[in-house]
């Protein structure tokens, strides 16, 4: 490559060795390019000790090197506390790595609010400190785990290099987190409607939530494991914390948190209109592809990787409505 | 090397690149006798399966399938040939065809006196052209396609109720409901036979499907026919659309698999 380089200047007097230098450049640079996987993580202070690493607001791709989610971290006193390890285990050693250039504080503890791939794919990196979940997220992590890296090794590719499925290893209870003597109250409350179970993290001291895959911002929420009914419950539930003023910032699992509090209303309409558009069908007894087709609402059309979604969203949830046509459920 | 013999080996490389790419081209273009997904299974298809009369792309020919398969075991696929239903004597069969499956042919469909229009869903193996082929009563197939991707392995695993065993409880139970089209020009049959429909394609596991499902009017005269075969998803869900003035409160569904279980249901 280097011999190459200095070459140039008086070899592309010629069109055909011009070609070759490309042709040679090109097949020279593929080992070169695997090994400038950087997900360039930056974290950023949104609070106190309180700090983000957003993701790309996107569908999962080669390019965006699958990060499509938003983790964090909060320094406290007693060590660092870490939300969700990212896709891969190069994200997760990419995400300890920026940490350790915060602080020099030891990690205490890493959380994976869900079962999904990108909150816990990264804890290969970790596996010296303990990694808590809730018990049903850590059971379904075990079940999917293998179709996840399958898939997204498929996607993502080298991005994925090395990534094995390392479901959380402690299974934690909602409530306060015990860590003794910390500068931050910290709570760990469980809702569920996104997934069985969805954790979500709120810090009492400086009002930041993290809540999960319970929050889309300016994107459309993703679905295989949902239940729409306890989504709206658990989104209800946000919202009041929200109108009561008790939170200060929102960070959403995925899309920008500065539109984190936006994100609560948003997912909510987003899902509201989902179930009443599928009832609707349903009842005039569409087919899967004619659901398809239906027109979104306009409100919705700037939402991230709506197309894509909308395709899983009614994959994942139109054949429960049309069960219930055949059950004389829905009238 | 000199510099001569070094440019005359670019340029070799150069030439030999661009011109194996061209006549890639070409020959895909060829090979797959002018299919615009170039798909190489295409004209063993034709062969195979279509055969009596020539056989020509159709636009009228209406088929939407999703981008992607999210649920390769449920690709839902619409087509529409309701545009041929005066052409050429009126419609025949309708065959439909996927390339890239381990088992080509999902279904037959005689629409005969119900709308030449079907939904229905099935396993998808991996990424695939789905041909509708539509045989007008002068030979003719007139053939309309779309193309799903797919990340694999709808024909080669076990559906659910295979798997938890529950099948044999359903076996060929039926339900039915019909709806008024907003315009009220049909009468749309959405139906659903518990079936677990194997392939045949998983270990230890024989292919077991239904095969044969009419429908009948009270004086036994058939409304339509469709021959099922493996590639149909479990559990099949179709929608018909029937004229306005079809005696709905007399017709009923009969049928049968391959294991020569029966089926009758009156449809309410």
């Amino acid at each position: 490559m280097a011999r190459n380089k200095t070459d140039t200047p008086k070899l592309i007097t010629n069109f055909g060795n011009l070609i070759a230098i490309l042709f040679s450049s090109f097949v020279l640079n593929q080992p070169a390019f695997s090994s400038n996987l950087d997900y360039k993580l930056e974290p950023m202070k949104i609070a106190p000790d309180t700090y983000v690493f957003e993701g790309a607001n996107d569908d999962f791709s080669k390019s965006n090197g699958c990060n499509i989610i938003n983790t964090g971290f909060i320094v406290t006193n007693e060590g660092v506390v870490v939300i969700n390890t990212g896709v891969s285990k190069l994200y997760g050693e990419q995400q300890r790595s920026a940490i350790a250039k915060v602080t020099n504080k030891k990690i205490k503890l890493v959380l994976n609010l869900n079962l999904h791939p990108d909150y816990f794919l990264g804890n290969q990196a970790y596996s010296d400190v303990p990694i808590a979940a809730l018990a049903q997220s850590i059971e379904g992590m075990r079940l999917e785990g293998a179709s996840y890296t399958d898939n997204l090794y498929r996607i993502c590719g080298d991005w994925m290099s090395s990534t094995e499925s390392n479901p959380a290893t402690t299974v934690i209870q909602p409530g306060p987190i015990k860590i003794s003597d910390s500068n931050h109250q910290l709570e760990l409350v469980q809702l569920s409607g996104h997934t069985a179970a969805d954790l979500v993290l709120w810090d009492k001291t400086t009002g930041v939530v993290f809540a999960g895959g319970i929050v889309f911002a300016d994107r459309a929420p993703t679905t295989p494991h949902a239940n729409i009914p306890q989504w709206l419950k658990s989104l209800e539930t946000v919202s009041k914390w929200n109108s009561s003023k008790e939170i200060k910032v929102l960070v959403p699992s995925h899309g920008p948190f500065i539109n984190g509090l936006f994100g609560i209303d948003q997912t909510k309409d987003y899902l509201d209109w989902l179930d009443q558009s599928f009832k609707n069908a349903a009842l005039q007894g569409l087919d899967i592809s004619e659901v398809l087709s239906l027109a979104i609402p306009y409100k919705f059309r700037g939402f991230s990787a709506l197309k894509p979604e909308y395709l899983r969203n009614v994959t994942h949830l139109y054949p429960q409505y049309e069960k219930k046509i055949f059950q004389k459920e829905l009238q | 090397m000199t510099k001569l013999v070094k440019n005359l080996f670019a340029a070799f490389i150069l030439i030999a690149g661009i011109s194996t790419a061209a006549l890639a081209a070409s020959d895909l273009a060829k090979l797959s006798d002018g299919d615009k997904y170039e798909s190489l299974a295409w004209p063993q298809l034709k062969k195979e399966f279509l055969t009596g009369g020539k056989v020509e792309f159709d636009e009228r020919v209406v088929v939407t399938g999703p981008d992607f398969a999210e649920d390769a075991m449920n690709v839902p696929v619409k087509f529409d040939a309701s545009k041929l239903e005066k052409i050429g004597g009126g419609i025949d069969q309708i065959v439909v065809l996927v390339d890239r499956n381990p088992i080509k042919k999902v279904l037959v469909f005689e629409p005969n006196k119900v709308k030449a229009i079907l939904s229905f869903r099935f396993k998808l193996e991996q990424s695939s052209p789905i041909r509708v082929a539509v045989q007008t009563k002068d030979k003719v197939w007139h053939v309309g396609h779309t193309w799903v991707e797919a990340s694999g392995g709808g024909c080669t695993v076990n559906g659910a109720s295979r798997n938890d065993g529950s099948w044999s409880k359903t076996l060929n139970q039926v339900s039915t409901r019909f709806f008024l089209s907003k315009n009220g020009d049909n009468i749309r049959l959405r139906t659903r036979v518990m079936h677990p429909m194997d392939t045949g394609l998983v270990a230890g596991v024989p292919a077991f499907h239904l095969e044969d499902l009419v429908l009948l009017d009270g004086q036994d005269k058939t409304w339509m026919r469709l021959q099922t075969f493996e590639p149909v998803s479990e559990n099949p869900l179709f929608s018909f659309d029937l004229p306005k003035n079809t005696p709905i409160e007399r017709l009923r569904l009969v049928g049968r698999d391959n294991n020569g279980n029966k089926l009758s249901s009156a449809i309410q």
